[in-house]
């Protein structure tokens, strides 16, 4: 219990710095939850990744794993909550300013000002991503690099669902690695 | 068409339990694509807001977007929907990876879906690119956050030093 509420009191200091999103403050998870506390190791540290990964949902989610790790599903409540509680009041008190400035001119400009930074971002984590997926493929990078580039071309390209490509991926993964 | 906080709710259902690899390329296929409540250029610039706020940045673009349309209603059926079937299916998936997670087809789906998982936010990033129709000032910001983040430069100082060019890039744009 009072392993979970360290956890707890971590991630809501986080919440309110992690800009940029939940991935952004994965290296500070990781003093967290490995260097300080030793709650799991490395390797548990990078499966707990995956498996968020393979759940559908928020990325954020993977704080969920950890508090599983720490106290079941208490935890991985009380860490979904400890993330997304803080931070998302903010939100709410950002959303509500912007309600009472809409048609400002200003406005419209900072938030058109802000496209192509997210925009910058977004193909940043999925490149990135891309990078941590490679290593889960031992020496097979190849492969991996082909299921990344072939599902970029077919999100871009067609409207049909991507559940297509992640479900043809973990076939491979299977096949290849299994 | 303006949706209803019902409407988020069963909108951001959806979203939340076909996301794998991570809500926004999915929140946009919803909103933008099947729905049409916003169009490329209106989620892009919420999904800009959610991610300059601190905080998971799907919740955050949900919240404004939920706001936007029904207030705190909206924004708490948002969020709702978008949670509730993921943490779900995450407590089962915990379950099962807790009995069955040495295995080696369990490593090697979870290796599949995460390298198709990169691809799935690469291909949405190149969608909104095209959608949004960048400016070429806006381009150079673009690629200079994209740079800046592959080199791993810490977040909050991308956004610090971006974040003023990218509203100057959108001043001759907005009049």
């Amino acid at each position: 219990m009072t392993d979970l509420l360290a956890l707890m009191a971590g991630l809501a200091q986080l919440s309110v710095i992690a800009v940029g999103g939940g991935s952004a403050v994965l290296g500070d998870m990781h003093r967290l939850i490995v260097d300080e506390h030793g709650w799991m190791d490395d390797a548990g540290f990078a499966r707990s990744y995956a498996l968020a990964q393979a759940s559908p949902g928020p990325n954020v989610l993977v704080v969920g794993v950890f508090g599983w790790h720490i106290a079941g599903p208490v935890g991985l409540l009380g860490a979904t909550l400890a993330m997304c509680v803080p931070s998302g009041l903010l939100a709410l008190g950002f959303a509500g300013m912007r309600a009472r400035l809409v048609g400002a001119r200003w406005l419209k400009r900072v938030e058109r000002g802000m496209v192509p930074v997210a925009l910058g971002l977004v193909t940043a984590s999925a490149l990135l991503l891309g990078e941590t997926a490679l290593a889960t493929w031992g020496n097979l990078p190849l492969v991996a690099m082909a299921i990344t580039a072939a599902t970029a071309g077919f999100v871009f390209l067609s409207r049909r669902s991507p559940l297509w490509m992640l479900g043809g991926g973990a076939v491979l993964g299977v096949l290849l690695l299994g | 068409m303006r949706p209803t906080a019902k409407n988020l709710f069963t909108a951001y259902f959806q979203v939340g339990i076909s996301s794998f690899g991570g809500a926004n390329a999915w929140a946009r296929r919803m909103l933008v694509e099947k729905r049409g409540w916003l169009t490329d250029g209106e989620f892009a610039e919420r999904l800009g807001l959610g991610q300059v706020l601190p905080g998971p940045n799907a919740m955050n673009t949900a919240i404004i977007i939920g706001h936007g349309f029904c207030g705190v209603r909206g924004a708490a059926a948002a969020v709702g929907g978008l949670f509730a079937g993921p943490l779900l299916i995450l407590t089962a998936l915990c379950l099962i990876h807790d009995r069955f997670g040495h295995l080696g087809v369990v490593r090697g789906a979870l290796a599949g879906v995460a390298s198709a998982a990169a691809g799935m936010m690469l291909g949405t990033a190149f969608k909104m690119v095209s959608g949004v129709r960048p400016s070429a000032a806006m381009v150079l910001v673009g690629l200079a956050a994209l740079g800046l983040a592959l080199w791993r430069v810490p977040l909050p100082w991308i956004i610090l030093a971006l974040a003023p060019l990218g509203v100057l890039a959108a001043y001759r744009e907005v009049k």
